[in-house]
């Protein structure tokens, strides 16, 4: 049996991101996504675990972690309700949409539910300004939003009726990458002398053919055959 | 009012339902850009982009071409691609990710190509889930499609791509930042010297920045040449540009017009683009490009969409997003809550920044709920004074990065342009817009 907190998945899927970068660390954002994926939030125990993969130590997962908004290391609800109030959807309503929400929902920006069904919270600008007031339920958007429509979000919502758009929090990116890196290190390397070989061969034809010119190769002249 | 018939570079294929999809994209000339690219030289690649004056279309505008010229020479090199959109009011790149992943992806192959790097990373913001999604199965498609990976359309060429997730930080958009994020760590921007990443970027290699606009505009060019791009818009404004319109318009929504033919005019009134302020409605004020851009008042509302013709009026162009405040707005309003913005995505590393946006966020706020004094105006501008001494344009630097010094200018431009505004909160106790 498997003592991890993290899923055998979770932690396969981990350290296949670690393979995508030159150097483990980078990886620690989209494993703390994963991480996300499973509990909703950042278990300290998933912090431990994700420290381990990544090679540093839980309180630099956490160093990290603290610093994005995205990243929540207390509980949220099932669904979490962000709100846009910058200036965009400010101008449209966004304020009285979040009173209205606060009332529907009955917590203030920031809380959670009693049912533990929905977080509440005010964002900054979302980047979907054409449909201002918006709104995003667990990162999915939902745009030109009225009291009404609202209500109607979260009755679908608590009914599962978007369960197939909206996923459970924490669950980002439902697509995953078909595998690996393809250009293995070495190869890369080649390709490096290779390129650079063939730049010297060229900058060797441009002065033999311009001996007295530009002190830089005509690259251009090289390259302009279409 | 003209709105100019220049072709669409980056949302030509915007109507299709399929425009995400590799299908689509082969359908509408896709790879056939990058095909071109392979057939020349690496160097001839750049010369063709450092031709076009295509400039950055992130938010500071450094051209392109330049940025890939500074590219210390080292054995590992990187391109990263800055899709962490998070400048208020600004949804292009949103769009761009959503809608059309595959020319971004095409774009990152040439770029790659031209600069010999063999790893490039797709950093997207976090909260951009479908965009995520679109992009990583546009990349799956293309490495089985032999657009990406080993040895692309039997070129010998090759290059991985990796999209990777932000979570949530508008910092994280300056690019030093942003390579912070992608190293694992807390955004923060790196201290200057190295102003470029070209010198000293991701792993302290040397590493090239781009926008996912800027490189969308890449395939494109690569079919129709340098000269079909430079021939759209005038001076060092060359090409056309996507601009996002947001606020009091009839139609909010991204624009791709010609740079310099078009005016700010052109894209709040004209039928075809914003369509003019709703209700009845007068033009109040318009921030040009982005909250950190000083706002313009109606009588500037002829000068052209470029970069220079902006700058010289005292504000900028930046991240090609354009709000729209009609006359009903409450300036004291708006200026606080951009100001809050700042104050909330301020990384906290620089003490002016950190504070500074903090008391400038409760000043405002007092006298927008009927608590400021006459004095509160001076005290503003001597505080932001200390994020940016002068309180000039383009602002002097106090900090590590622009976020900080950015704070003054919605603040300066409010009690510029609607001083009175700020004394009727004072005088009566609130705010006159209700």
């Amino acid at each position: 049996m498997s003592a991890t907190h993290l899923s055998e998945e979770v932690l396969t899927r981990a350290r296949e991101l670690v393979m995508l970068y030159p150097h483990p660390r980078s990886a620690l954002i989209p494993i703390c996504h994963l991480a996300q994926e499973q509990d909703g939030w950042l278990r300290p125990e998933a912090i431990t675990e994700i420290a381990e993969v990544v090679g540093i130590t839980p309180a630099e997962v956490l160093g990290t972690a603290s610093f994005y908004d995205m990243l929540h290391t207390e509980p949220v609800g099932r669904y979490l309700v962000s709100v846009c109030t910058n200036i965009a959807c400010m101008l449209r309503g966004a304020y009285e949409l979040v009173e209205h929400a606060e009332s529907a929902l009955g917590v203030r920006t920031g809380a959670t539910t009693a049912d533990g069904m929905f977080t509440l919270e005010d964002a900054e600008c979302l980047a979907d300004c054409s449909r201002a007031p918006c709104l995003q339920v667990n990162h999915r958007f939902f745009g030109d939003v009225t009291p009404e429509g609202f209500d109607r979000l979260v009755d679908d919502l608590r009914a599962g009726r978007l369960d197939d758009e909206v996923p459970h929090h924490g669950t980002l990116v439902r697509t995953r990458r078909d595998g690996g890196l393809r250009v293995p290190a070495q190869e890369i390397a080649a390709e490096r002398e290779r390129a650079q070989a063939a730049a010297a061969e060229r900058t060797r034809a441009a002065e033999a053919a311009d001996p007295g010119g530009n002190e830089r190769p005509a690259a251009s002249a090289a390259g302009s055959g279409s | 009012m003209t709105v100019t018939d220049a072709p669409k570079i980056v949302t030509s294929r915007l109507g299709r339902e399929d425009s995400h999809t590799l299908a689509g994209y082969l359908a509408t000339g896709g790879y056939d850009g990058l095909r071109k690219a392979l057939t020349m030289t690496p160097e001839a690649v750049s010369e063709e982009v450092n031709a076009l004056s295509l400039l950055g279309r992130g938010g500071a505008g450094f051209p392109a071409g330049r940025k890939w010229a500074m590219m210390r020479k080292a054995p590992t090199s990187y391109l990263v691609v800055n899709g962490d959109e998070s400048e208020p009011a600004t949804f292009k790149d949103h769009l761009l990710l959503e809608r059309d992943p595959h020319q971004l992806i095409e774009g990152v192959v040439i770029a790659a190509y031209a600069l010999q790097v063999s790893q490039a990373f797709v950093y997207v913001r976090g909260e951009f889930a479908l965009g995520l999604e679109r992009v990583t199965a546009a990349l799956n498609e293309a490495y089985a499609h032999g657009a990406v990976g080993r040895d692309i359309f039997g070129s010998g060429f090759s290059v991985d791509v990796v999209v990777h997730p932000g979570a949530g930080a508008y910092i994280c958009g300056e690019e030093t930042a942003l390579l912070e994020s992608l190293e694992g760590k807390r955004g923060f921007p790196r201290i200057k010297p190295p102003y470029f990443p070209a010198a000293i970027g991701l792993y302290g290699q040397p590493t090239a920045v781009n926008n996912v606009e800027t490189l969308s505009n890449l395939p494109w060019v690569m079919t129709n040449g340098s000269g079909a791009f430079t021939a759209l818009g005038a001076g060092r404004s060359t090409g056309t540009r996507l601009f996002a319109l947001a606020g009091h318009v009839r139609n909010p929504g991204v624009y791709e017009v010609e740079m310099v033919k078009t005016t700010f005019r052109d894209l709040v009134y004209a039928p075809v683009l914003g369509g003019g302020i709703p209700g009845g409605r007068e033009l109040k004020a318009i921030i040009p490009g982005g909250v950190s851009a000083p706002w313009f008042g109606p009588e500037q509302l002829d000068l052209p969409l470029g970069q220079d013709e902006v700058a010289e009026q005292g504000s900028m162009l930046g991240s090609g997003s354009i709000v729209v405040m009609d006359d009903a707005t409450c300036a004291v309003r708006a200026a606080w809550r951009i100001t809050r913005f700042f104050w909330r995505e301020s990384c906290g590393q620089c003490t002016p920044c950190r504070e500074g946006s903090g008391w400038l966020e409760k000043i405002l706020r007092r006298i927008e709920d009927g608590e400021g004094r006459e004095a509160d105006l001076d005290l503003l501008m001597d505080a932001c004074d200390n994020l940016a001494p002068g309180v000039s344009w383009p602002p002097k630097q106090t900090t590590i990065c622009v976020l900080g010094p950015s704070i003054p200018s919605s603040i300066a431009s409010a009690i510029r342009m609607f001083r009175d505004e700020f004394l009727v909160h004072v005088k009566e106790g609130g705010c006159p817009h209700g």
